[in-house]
């Protein structure tokens, strides 16, 4: 059965640290990081790769910070 | 985007921009931006934008739908704009039944200015001028204006949703593509409610915001359909 991957892209400087899509992300992929941005914003970021490429946290950010890509894996 | 972290304008600005862009209509789409936090609007929309007075985007958006019917005419505003200084523009333009569509974003303060109470502050809800909680005796009672427009015959589709959940914004956007297409097809006045959090007026983070926006604005603030294609279904 062919199985789907996912994966995201984070763009750091447009991140304010909210955190909504960290409550969002059915995988807990997400996390607050401890670096900050140039706007002084603790950024998110991946903390595994058990992304499925759902699009919740690409749906709920405010600042459309976040780009999911999908991949079809056949195995 | 100038909004706080976590603020439901920036959802809310990109559903709409994604709903322009899907319908293929960013070229005849004229947006009418309010005074509050959303007042920058037009800096995020690469549609034609113009800037009314307070509470008067309902009268401007009149105005531009009249003199351009074949145009896609919206107003955003939020609840001081549109439920206080406005409630006149907006009460008798959906009464009349203008063409075109409202988004009202609800957060039940006055946000831009510093967290004041707005007329659709909830009962005990602390704000800057009613430290203590609003108390009805003195201040009055909260306004569903939304309830109250929908009783109005000019309404076609009125609706109540959130953008706090992927869930929730995946049917906020189901509601301001229906509310686009209702333009499309000639019916009255749309008006889609989103009930918001301002975690900077309230004093909380973007994650408790949401949470004591579940708890105590949606049991006042119940989400769905009110109207649907003219007539009342709640």
């Amino acid at each position: 059965m062919a199985k789907i991957v996912g994966d995201i892209v984070i763009d750091v400087e447009k991140c304010k640290g909210c955190g909504v899509c960290v409550t969002g992300c059915p995988q807990d992929v997400l996390i607050l990081g401890k670096e900050v941005n140039a706007k002084g914003y603790n950024f998110v970021v991946k903390q595994n790769n058990k992304c499925i490429g759902c699009a919740n946290c690409a749906m709920i950010c405010p600042d459309a910070v976040i780009t999911v890509y999908r991949a079809k894996i056949e195995e | 985007m100038h909004y706080c972290p976590g603020c439901g304008h920036g959802t809310t600005h990109r559903l709409v921009a994604e709903v322009i862009d899907e319908m293929g209509i960013q070229d005849k789409t004229i947006g009418i931006a309010p005074v509050g936090c959303a007042v920058l609007a037009y800096n995020y929309f690469d549609v034609d934008m113009q800037e009314a007075a307070h509470g008067r985007a309902p009268a401007l958006a009149t105005a531009v739908k009249r003199l351009m019917p074949e145009k896609f005419v919206f107003t955003y505003q939020g609840d001081g704009d549109l439920a206080a200084i406005g409630t006149a523009e907006t009460v008798h333009a959906i009464n009349r039944g203008e063409k075109f569509v409202i988004i009202f974003i609800n957060n039940g303060i006055y946000g831009m200015t510093g967290g004041q109470m707005a007329p659709t502050t909830l009962e005990g809800m602390p704000t800057s001028t009613s430290p203590y909680g609003r108390e009805l005796d003195l201040m009055g009672n909260p306004l569903k204006i939304t309830e109250l427009v929908a009783n109005l015959p000019g309404a076609y589709f009125v609706t109540r949703q959130s953008v706090h959940t992927p869930a929730n914004v995946r049917k906020a956007k189901k509601a301001i593509k229906q509310a686009f297409e209702n333009q499309a097809k000639g019916h009255g006045t749309s008006f889609v409610e989103i009930v918001s959090n301002c975690n900077s007026g309230w004093k909380l983070t973007p994650i408790k915001a949401n949470e004591w926006m579940e708890q105590n604005m949606f049991p006042f603030y119940p989400l769905g359909d009110i109207k649907v294609d003219g007539k009342l279904v709640k």
